[in-house]
């Protein structure tokens, strides 16, 4: 490749901790990768698992689930669904080929917009490595959606 | 849905914030060619009046039916532009916004062309979204005419007040036997030295006094539950042991019980008996028994003592009582650093060294030394005193779990203390050993020449040892003067650390019922630092006093006053108009499977039986729109309005045509 890989993340974000706290780096003026483009949604309890198999099939390099602490989700509960949805999650994209370290879930409060920067940092640094998303790699024998995975 | 769509998108410069990074013009021009887009245009400050009626007036010659404003964070400004876009004869609901500079050209300063690249697929992201969005109307609930206002210092006590006078049922909780808080412990207050306790008693007595108050002392709450105008709140009031309204506050059951133990009021400085009131003064003046340490003796409830009133009783329960309000002010204060973390100023190691709140209770009158200022070890007058300012505050310790900010009241109330035992006790000389003196307020600064004048001695430069002569029990100070340019080292009868004011603990459990957020310092966080700083982003509920950040006690009141007049607009209003964004049920694709009924937080989802079969419904007063149900739903059969999954697809689509 010629140019450096450029991962292409979505981020999926709580309104009342994850999005506030980015933009607490905003406001502090944190320097990141722009690497994510964030989607707004109310609490990560709406995160239907079909967001991330569709991201993942549209071709993005990864996906960053990230909301409330846990005990601190402003709808009381709703992080601790996502948490175990990312959980399966993770081990099913593992059977369509995805390496598990592309959807990610953190948990980021309003103040904590260092750590947003760090964990964007952290993901796109991840993503690197990993290489883009398979669907988007063409193997030597033309086939789409190879992943080299040291497990298998 | 079928009509054609017609979106305008008009990006914002924010004056250098966004166009001094990227080129809007451009992103502007790139909007045009995006699907469903009717218009775009580019404007200094979106959000002036000019701004706004540019979208207003755009809407009409136009003829939008869509908006989005590529600009801030929707969490600063969402509600203008959904204004603006209701006043061009659009539904507010049909208006997303692309956020391209708190998440953009703020954090990509150093990388324009990646900055350009992201505002495009951003706002490309949020034209897809508008262009699913549907309208929505706003659902208008009546307020409960009520007020609650948790912590009972001069905070909770002022915001009652102002409540209370304007004519607003307020309920009053403090966890404490009485309220009054921290300002009932210091003796004098600064710059002008009134008595602490005669600026604050005639305040408790008219709460005590007030009709529209009911004041709920030895109580904590235990549940909030509800939305802005409608917070059901359940309050358990600890048992006393004593029955209120038969206990006349004599103090004979104090007199005759057996029991000692220290005083927390006094902390820890004189004892108290298991029967006891925090201190003379307190509102109300009302007996409590301590249960961890009362002997059951029954000395207290004979003849002797409480006797025919028959107030005390052992086996008297804890009581829970809901309340309905309108809105809610926390006001709970602040907790002092533990400063015997700091091993270095020997606190509770050595007898000589005191903290500043200890200190304000050897100066009161009603303190355990009557106002006499003596060493704690020999009983004896101090001649001279070191003061040790910032103590565990502005200190980047974290180890210590000392604070980087400043508390801003110590150097007040170091000063204050100088001037008292120059007043006190004649030829005693303060040292007050300082980083910098921020006398900021109103005729502070005249008081810090003031004290200056009287003979307090000014040393700059930070303590970095206390130690103890064994025998004399005198302190030997280390520091390094500054602005000398000199290690000092100096003995002296006794040393007060201005310990900093931290969080208080308990607001911890509330922050959780209440779904607040704290700041990085760890104080509750506002809605807005400096246009809303006492409200929070859970709507009706507000903040007031120390809770919020460090401050003294004319901004406290202040604070508290202003916290009490937000609190009183939706009361006064009569309603409140809620978003509408909670969940419906298409019942026709529902297949009554109750997945939605599990994963509720606040049991909105409910199963009811139409025709034979069991079908969902979502109770739209108690929903507050998470929309876990929406992505937990195997049959797709709910949507989650203005968070729809055609709009977060659209959304990600959208996302995916940027490579």
């Amino acid at each position: 490749m010629a140019e450096e890989f450029e991962p292409n993340i979505l981020g999926i974000l709580c309104n009342w901790c994850t999005y506030a706290g980015a933009d607490l780096a905003g406001t502090s003026r944190t320097q990141y990768p722009t690497n994510v483009r964030v989607i707004r949604i109310m609490c990560t309890g709406r995160l239907d698992p079909a967001f991330v198999l569709k991201a993942l099939s549209v071709g993005a390099d990864g996906v960053l689930v990230s909301g409330c602490h846990v005990g601190d989700c402003h709808y009381l509960a709703g992080n601790f669904k996502s948490r175990r949805r990312v959980a399966l999650l993770r081990k099913l994209i593992e059977e369509y080929g995805y390496d598990r370290e592309r959807l990610r879930m953190t948990f980021i409060s309003a103040s904590e917009g260092a750590i947003w920067a760090e964990v964007v940092q952290d993901m796109v640094n991840t993503i690197k490595k990993l290489g883009p998303n398979p669907l988007k790699q063409v193997g030597e024998a033309g086939q789409v959606g190879v992943v080299a995975d040291d497990e298998f | 849905m079928d009509e054609e769509k017609r979106i305008g998108v008009f990006i914002c410069h924010c004056g250098t914030n966004i166009a001094g990074v990227i080129d809007v013009k451009e992103l502007a021009e790139y909007a045009k060619t995006l699907p469903n887009v009717a218009h775009a245009e580019d404007y200094t400050y979106m959000c002036s009046t000019p701004g706004q009626a540019m979208i207003r007036d755009s809407i009409k010659e136009n003829n939008l039916n869509g908006t989005v404003v590529a600009a801030c964070s929707p969490r600063l400004h969402e509600p203008t532009f959904r204004k603006a876009t209701e006043e061009g004869g659009v539904n507010s609901f049909l208006f997303s916004m692309a956020n391209i500079r708190e998440q953009d050209t703020w954090v990509h300063m150093e990388e324009p062309e990646k900055a350009m690249q992201k505002a495009k697929d951003v706002v490309r992201m949020e034209v897809a979204r508008a262009s699913m969005l549907e309208p929505l109307t706003p659902k208008t609930v009546p307020v409960e005419k009520a007020a609650l206002v948790i912590g009972a210092g001069i905070a909770g006590i002022q915001a009652s007040l102002e409540l209370g006078d304007a004519g607003i049922k307020t309920y009053l909780v403090e966890k404490e036997p009485s309220i009054g808080g921290n300002m009932s412990r210091l003796d004098k207050t600064f710059p002008t030295l009134d008595c602490s306790q005669c600026i604050l008693t005639p305040k408790m007595v008219d709460v005590e006094r007030n009709p529209n108050i009911e004041l709920m002392t030895y109580s904590e709450v235990e549940d909030v539950s509800g939305y802005i105008g409608n917070f059901d709140v359940t309050i358990r009031q600890k048992s006393r042991y004593v029955y209120e309204d038969k206990c006349n506050g004599c103090g004979k059951c104090q007199e005759v019980c057996p029991v000692s133990r220290p005083n927390e009021f006094e902390l820890g400085l004189m004892p108290r008996k298991a029967a006891y009131v925090p201190f003379p003064q307190a509102v109300p003046l009302k007996f409590t028994i301590d249960m961890d340490s009362c002997i059951k003796c029954d000395l207290c409830k004979g003849e002797e003592a409480c006797g025919d009133l028959e107030a005390i009783d052992f086996d008297k329960p804890d009581e829970l009582v809901t309340v309905k309000v309108g809105s809610i002010i926390v006001a709970t204060g602040f907790d002092m650093y533990d400063v015997e973390r700091k091993e270095e100023w020997g606190y509770k190691v050595f007898d000589n060294v005191v903290t500043g709140i200890e200190m304000e209770r050897l100066i009161s009158a009603s303190g355990p030394t009557g106002g006499n200022i003596v060493r704690p070890s020999d009983g004896q007058k101090p001649k001279s005193v070191g003061f040790v300012l910032c103590a565990g505050s502005r200190d980047q310790d974290e180890e210590d779990g000392a604070k980087p900010y400043c508390s801003r009241v110590c150097c007040m109330y170091s000063l204050k203390h100088a001037h008292q035992l120059i007043e006190k006790i004649p030829g005693c000389v303060p040292y007050l050993f300082y980083m910098d003196i921020r006398s900021f307020g109103k005729a502070y600064e005249e008081f810090y020449y003031r004290i200056q004048n009287e003979g307090g001695k000014f040393i700059r430069g930070r303590v970095a040892r206390i130690t103890e002569d064994p025998v004399t029990k005198n302190l030997t100070v280390t520091a390094e003067d500054t602005l000398l340019g000199t290690p000092v080292e100096m003995e002296v009868d006794l040393v007060v650390l201005a310990n900093a004011v931290v969080p208080a603990e308990s607001t911890q459990k509330l922050k959780t019922l209440l779904t607040l957020s704290n700041s990085p310092d760890g104080w509750l966080l506002e809605a807005h630092p400096k246009l809303n700083p006492m409200s929070t982003t859970t709507d009706g509920v507000f903040l007031a006093g120390m809770c919020q950040g460090p401050r003294d006690i004319p901004d406290v009141v202040a604070h508290a006053a202003a916290a009490a007049a937000a609190a009183s607009i939706p009361i006064h209003r009569g309603s409140v108009t809620l978003e509408p964004i909670y969940a419906i049920v298409d019942q026709e694709h529902c297949g009554g499977c109750a997945t939605c009924i599990g994963v509720c937080p606040y049991g909105a989802t409910e199963l009811n039986e139409v025709d034979g079969k069991l079908l969902a419904n979502v109770n739209e007063a108690k929903c507050k729109g998470c929309g876990t149900c929406g992505s937990a739903c195997p049959s797709g059969a709910i949507k989650m309005q203005h968070f729809t999954n055609e709009q977060i697809m659209s959304e990600i689509e959208a996302f995916a045509q940027g490579w």
